[in-house]
């Protein structure tokens, strides 16, 4: 049988309906009302039951591709914004890196007025759809949030990535997200490379001053990571296909198929073909891999070749996709982050019969949000944890076969603060494998930096800027994970937002 | 959208020149250098092509390819006039071009292609081509005339004697190392399994031979690591690293394992390629 079963307790766990928690959530509200909502005192609010996120049960959603979690009712995130304290110092937007005032779109949703709610993150967030679905809220907003604190545990603050998740769709799905309006046009034109987090960013918020944008896109489709790397199961490619739109709406002109550097060198932009500015958005995009013996066996894939088959070229449908991707039936992932767990969840959903995550430290490392771990271990996803892959071996026509492992222990903290792993002397291991998916990270990608003279980069390859996110070329600027090395969408467009406006500054009329 | 096919030809069973409009990619494309091909933004995959010819006036590059799988399939029976919908590039490091003096040239079978744009550029900096040009017989040679115009010297082998010597390859490479004036450069491009033993006959003489290699790959931007070869023991990238590399250090074997790892989908997919295109004939003519 197919899709053998390895934890029957996780994957036969029910969880209440999204029915359930709908109706739960408005008697809440009604008791509340009752009390006035504005009379809520902070001992009420810390007494509201947490509101759970409905999703699709694992034993169900593990056998296919549709997005996991199901987003909360109109009265669940209600309930759930009524739990916020409204701190006057409000030490979730510290936590914040584009510092959206949380209390105040939290206080709307909670009155009701999703309209106002979702105005005022889009004061500073461009994306919030997507990073009410992949921020790290709980090393972010909601490790500082005062109910979490409260209740002595992080897991109970106030879920603030839900609740703007659920204004975010909300408009969206209500049709009421119009692109923000654009100046009259100033005749000035700026270049965009990538259609990532960060360059999404940059091209809205340079086009919103009047500007004539180009974003340039080496791949077939459009939005970078979060199209060919992130999956449709934890973010679904309409939401990034729609603010796509929303660019192409504003008059952002799209080209994908362009690969900066190579189809045109980045001074040839600015020296013949006019633009007056150009943002590098580039991203990291270029894995790491091991440097362990075997490494090369046929069945060794890094995580950003094997998401990239599934998602951008979508192998999943192999009866249409024209790219395979290998179905193994005993698949290995080396990492703890989410990419290593978006690895792990579409092997599982590619009918591996097992799928072992190998991570060479604890689950209190690992750097994954905590939701993907939760969700890939009731999908099935086995953990083991404090061992570290050492050696690949293949067959005679050089498949992969095994995985010598060899386990550590915690031993002092290092440089980072966390405990460092220490290998056990004496404890290899052999596991049966066939397919080894490699998600240690990237490295920055060399295409730009080889073929752009005069472009700074530091020893690990990111291109270096200063705090206005320019580079040491003129009029040329840099953001996001090309700059910071692999990070997150949130971080991607701060530094975007920050680049936007150091542009345009540069480009305001004297 | 997409990029137009100004001209088409069947150069040899199963081989087909494609001139596709590409103008900036016909203007910055540089020996040795490749393309992205994809046939359908949603299903289609992504192929890499090297670039034969290119005419940057024109805004043309040449593509010249054997139809042995689905999208090459499917790319050979486009029409004068069709469109390609995605084409990216140029990819790669370039050939690095300078005068060495007697540069050997070999391509075996479809390998002719990336060469030519090669040999040519070695001519022009003032070097001294042989070109030796193989092909399994004669119906299957492909850019003979085009060489043989370019070269100082042109050897010509089949393995079944149909045309010029009866001979592999490696044989003239050989002779041409022992001679007196050894080649001061070996340039191979052909099936890996050529590449590999071009390499190994020139070894011996210490001759310096480069290679350019042809894996699979998915962006061809450095992304995805699929085309990864084992280069002096080192892992290099053969889209952004490469495609040329040293051929007397690369892992072939290893290599050829790799090109090997999809062959059995590969091959149910040409199967119903072939299967869905005759029976688009059969409609055509009953209709």
């Amino acid at each position: 049988m197919r899709n053998a079963i390895w934890n029957y307790k996780l994957m036969n766990e029910t969880h209440p309906t999204p029915e359930t928690l709908d109706r739960e959530a408005r008697a809440q509200l009604e008791a509340l009302e009752t009390i006035g909502l504005d009379n809520l005192k902070n001992r009420d609010r810390l007494k509201i039951p947490p509101q759970n996120m409905p999703a699709q049960e694992p034993g169900v959603r593990r056998l296919n591709t549709r997005e996991v979690t199901l987003g909360y009712s109109d009265a669940q995130a209600r309930v759930e914004a009524l739990r916020c304290l409204q701190c006057r110092n409000a030490p979730c937007v510290a936590g914040c890196p584009v510092r959206i005032d949380i209390p105040r779109f939290i206080k709307a949703c909670a009155a009701g007025d999703h309209d106002a709610a979702i105005a005022v993150i889009k004061e500073n967030s461009l994306l919030p759809s997507v990073c009410g679905r992949v921020c790290p809220q709980e090393v972010q907003c909601q490790e500082h949030c005062t109910v979490g604190k409260s209740l002595k545990d992080i897991g109970l603050a106030v879920s603030i990535g839900r609740i703007e998740r659920y204004v975010a769709d909300h408009e969206r799905e209500t049709g009421k997200a119009q692109p923000p309006p654009v100046k009259p046009d100033t005749g000035k034109r700026v270049a965009v490379i990538g259609s990532g987090p960060a360059g999404i960013t940059v091209a809205a918020d340079v086009r919103r001053e009047g500007h004539a944008v180009t974003m340039f896109e080496a791949l077939h489709k459009p939005g970078g990571v979060m199209m060919y790397g992130i999956p449709e199961f934890r973010l679904p490619k309409d939401i990034v296909r729609f603010e796509i739109d929303n660019l192409r709406r504003m008059g952002v002109e799209v080209r994908p198929n362009f690969v900066v550097g190579r189809t045109r060198a980045l001074h040839k932009l600015l020296e013949e073909d006019g633009y007056d500015a150009v943002f590098i958005g580039s991203g990291a995009g270029l894995p790491k891999f091991m440097n362990i013996p075997g490494e090369n066996l046929v069945g060794v894939f890094s995580a950003n070749e094997y998401l990239t088959r599934c998602n951008l070229m979508r192998a999943y449908d192999a009866d249409r996709a024209d790219t395979p991707v290998a179905r193994g039936r005993h698949v290995a992932v080396l990492g703890g982050g989410n990419v290593a767990m978006d690895a792990a969840r579409t092997a599982v959903r590619l009918g591996a019969e097992s799928v072992a995550l190998v991570y060479r430290r604890t689950r209190t490392e690992m750097p994954a949000r905590v939701e993907e771990v939760e969700h890939a271990e009731e999908e099935g996803v086995e953990f083991h944890l404090l061992v570290n892959a050492q050696k690949i071996i293949g067959d005679e026509h050089g498949q992969v076969r095994a995985m010598e492992c060899l386990k550590y222990e915690l031993g002092e903290p290092d440089d980072s603060g966390r405990r460092r792993p220490v290998a056990i002397p004496g404890s290899e291991f052999t596991m049966a494998v066939d397919t080894v998916i490699v998600a240690i990270g990237n490295d920055s990608n060399p295409l730009l930096r080889q073929t752009t003279d005069g472009l700074d980069s530091n020893r690990w390859g990111n291109i270096v800027t200063d705090e206005n996110g320019k580079t040491s070329l003129d009029r040329v600027f840099a953001g996001g994970d090309i700059v910071l090395g692999a990070a997150t969408v949130i971080l991607a467009m701060g530094e975007g937002r920050r680049a936007a406006q150091s542009i345009n500054n540069m480009l305001k009329p004297i | 959208m997409g990029h137009k096919i100004m001209q088409r030809r069947q150069l040899a069973d199963e081989v087909v020149q494609l001139t596709v409009e590409a103008p900036l990619i016909a203007a910055e494309r540089r020996p040795g250098q490749f393309v992205i091909v994809q046939l359908n933004d949603d299903f289609g995959e992504r192929i890499p092509l090297t670039i034969a010819d290119a005419d940057a006036k024109s805004g043309t590059i040449t593509l010249i390819f054997q139809t042995v799988g689905k999208t090459t399939h499917l790319l050979g029976d486009l029409r004068e006039g069709d469109t390609i919908a995605n084409l990216l590039g140029p990819l790669g490091q370039p050939t690095h071009v300078e005068k060495y003096g007697h540069v050997v040239a070999v391509g075996g079978g479809i390998g002719g292609a990336p060469l030519y744009p090669i040999a040519k550029a070695m001519r022009e900096a003032g070097n001294r081509l042989t070109v030796i040009l193989g092909a399994r017989n004669r119906d299957l040679l492909i850019l003979d005339q085009e060489m043989r115009a370019v070269a100082d010297e042109f050897i010509l082998c089949t393995d079944d004697g149909s045309a010029g010597r009866k001979a592999l390859v490696t044989e003239p490479l050989r002779e041409l190392c022992e001679a007196t004036h050894a080649p001061d450069l070996v340039v191979a491009i052909g099936p890996p399994i050529m590449m590999k033993f071009c390499a190994e006959t020139t070894r011996p003489f210490n001759i310096r031979t480069v290679v350019s290699l042809n894996t699979i790959m998915i962006d061809g931007t450095g992304m995805c690591g699929g085309c990864r070869v084992s280069v002096g023991g080192e892992t290099r990238f053969v889209c952004v690293d490469g495609p040329e590399f040293d051929g007397h250090k690369v892992d072939f074997d290893n290599m050829i394992q790799r090109l090997g790892a999809y062959r059995e989908h590969e091959d149910v997919a040409h199967e119903k390629c072939h299967l869905e295109l005759q029976a688009n004939e059969r409609n055509a003519s009953d209709t």
